[in-house]
């Protein structure tokens, strides 16, 4: 069995704005936008080494959202920064007509998703926003794992022409991908070959889903762990690669189960290889206050819970 | 002085062309089309800097973005008699299959279009965003929008404007086309604008306001004002006072025609007081 070694927790927001910071010094034209979350979506040093390509733009989604679409006419990329309910939720008209029908080369860069914000509760912890993104056409959407990963994601996407949502989060997490890896939009990656389960895995539980792995490997059960980073274009091919093997599937994310990667894999199943499927995601709720660690708990989006789901889904083979 | 003959012919020639477009499809929005004619023919062939040959970042040219969308058949018209596409494609407004969508979309390569537009509010944010990237770029050209008076009930406009006024967006000329009609009756009546002028100024932008919006000689003239304030590191609207279904006079002073297409007897009637000047398509 294939051992990750945490090298520290750091925050997935750190990633992208180290990203960004370096994106600052090798790309003149990324362009940034903030909506009075410089600190929160560490964009400080893009901002401070870059004062005419950074845009505050105050607390003003939808304008930002606009300009963005306004500036790629005449060849910038412009990185938009703010939580994750005020990249989606609260802009999705503008997203939909001005960046992605109007096909312009926005990136979305959304920070505080999903229920691991914690204490600030459940206006501010969307979980339906994966969902929001993959149903617009054009659109790449990209949940990323862990600090490098993040980064690298946030190098990537400057290089890819057309619209892409990035969703990362604020607590420190297990950092364990290789510093400096490469990033390849939409192509899976294989972290721990299994032959009884696979579980595929998105954001912050894909360190889960490998802790899962190792307590099921204790058990006799041997788990094959996929980290789906791009949600839209989905890898289909080695998810259909993967229960052609194992037989079953667990999805797991920090999202509803309407609308996330576990339906986009059920899809995909459903077309291409039937699979008996669980799921790991929030239940159609809202989520509320509480540190992130007591709310994966509660609403069962953590380790224990997939290796749970991992032996139900066994059993329906 | 202005070839302004020129430019009245081109006004009748596009009135028919709205009439003609939205006839074919018993569908769109000839109302506000007709009232802002002489403005967007004015725009695009006395005022603005722009090449017909159409590259989407429009670099060293001016730019225009239609913020109102539903006025797409005036719009398309404008374009296509200004050389972007071919005016027999008008004939295929709004049918299956057509560059030339309900409303303005970048979406089938349409040259002229930038943006999307059709749901309102968003047209300032992208002008001042492509504002911005002008001067990134040491671009010295303009950008014009054009908005609905109804549009301004929109709260974007509002985020819009305030970031415009407080990062001294000087390359932008927004312009309101106050007709004081939308589509379930008078600007008053639906929700009151109220003083547009003070509002904007209030915001620390310029205005300028032309009473006569259908006026091609006084829309040039205000444009002329409009471009002396810019460069002065405030915003500049144009307060465009015109009237609904302006040339047509069965259109004329009411919200009726916002988005109804004229039957075939009210076409003939509309053709008759709009003859033919540069060819129909």
């Amino acid at each position: 069995m294939k051992i990750y070694e945490n090298t520290g927790n750091k925050d997935t927001r750190s990633g992208f704005g180290d990203g960004l910071t370096e994106l600052g010094q090798t790309n003149k034209d990324v362009v940034a936008l903030c909506a009075d979350l410089t600190g929160s979506l560490k964009m400080n040093a893009f901002a401070n080494n870059h004062p005419d390509r950074f845009f505050q733009v105050g607390i003003a989604e939808a304008n930002m959202m606009g300009m963005a679409a306004g500036m790629t006419i005449g060849g910038k990329i412009p990185f938009t920064g703010t939580f994750a309910n005020f990249s989606t939720g609260r802009v999705y008209d503008q997203i939909r007509q001005s960046i992605a029908y109007s096909d312009k080369n926005v990136k979305i860069c959304a920070s505080h998703s999903g229920l691991t914000l914690g204490e600030d509760g459940a206006t501010h912890q969307i979980l339906e926003d994966i969902g929001l993104m993959k149903m617009l056409p054009g659109m790449t959407v990209i949940n990323t794992c862990d600090y490098n990963q993040t980064k690298a994601a946030t190098l990537a996407i400057a290089n890819l022409h057309g619209p892409v949502y990035l969703r990362f989060g604020r607590p420190k997490v297990a950092n364990f991908t290789p510093e400096n890896g490469t990033f390849e939009i939409g192509k899976a990656v294989l972290l721990q070959e299994g032959t009884d389960v696979t579980i595929v895995a998105t954001g912050h539980l894909v360190w889960e889903a490998l802790e899962a792995a190792k307590a099921l490997n204790e058990k006799g059960i041997s788990a094959e762990v996929i980290n789906i980073h791009t949600i839209k274009p989905l890898d289909e091919e080695a998810i259909i690669k993967s229960v052609q093997k194992t037989g079953c599937i667990v999805t797991a994310e920090e999202h509803n189960y309407l609308g996330g990667l576990g339906e986009s894999v059920a899809r995909t199943l459903a077309l291409h290889h039937p699979t008996a499927q669980e799921f790991v995601a929030t239940n159609d709720t809202f989520g509320e206050s509480g540190t992130p660690a007591q709310l994966l708990e509660k609403y069962g989006l953590n380790a224990e819970n997939i290796a749970l789901k991992a032996e139900k889904v066994i059993k329906r083979k | 002085m202005a070839d302004t003959q020129h430019l009245k012919y081109l006004v009748t020639q596009v009135r028919r062309d709205i009439v003609r477009q939205v006839h074919a499809v018993s569908s769109g929005h000839p109302g506000g089309s007709l009232g802002c004619t002489e403005f967007l023919v004015t725009l695009y062939n006395e005022v603005m800097d722009h090449d017909p040959s159409f590259q989407m970042d429009g670099v060293n040219e001016d730019l225009f973005f239609l913020s109102n969308g539903h006025i797409s058949p005036v719009f398309y018209s404008v374009l296509a008699r200004a050389g972007y596409f071919p005016v027999e494609e008008l004939s295929t407004f709004r049918k299956l299959n057509t560059r030339l969508q309900g409303h303005p979309t970048t979406h089938e390569d349409l040259p002229g279009v930038r943006i999307a537009s059709g749901s309102l509010g968003q047209g300032m944010s992208v002008a001042i965003g492509a504002a911005a990237t002008k001067k990134l770029n040491g671009d010295d050209k303009m950008v014009y929008t054009l908005h609905g008076d109804g549009e301004l009930q929109e709260g974007q406009i509002w985020e819009a404007a305030m970031y415009a006024a407080a990062n001294k967006v000087d390359n932008l000329i927004a312009t309101v086309d106050v007709n004081g009609q939308q589509i379930d009756g008078s600007t008053d009546q639906v929700l009151a604008l109220g003083d547009l002028s003070n509002k904007f100024k209030a915001f620390g932008w310029d205005v300028v306001t032309i009473e006569k919006g259908n006026d091609v000689d006084a829309i040039i003239d205000g444009i002329n004002d409009a471009k002396t304030l810019s460069g002065k590191e405030k915003p500049v609207c144009i307060l465009l006072h015109t009237e609904m279904g302006n040339g047509v006079d069965f259109m004329m002073g009411s919200h009726a025609w916002h988005g109804i297409a004229p039957n075939d007897e009210q076409l003939a009637d509309a053709l008759s007081q709009n003859p033919e000047t540069l060819g129909d398509y």
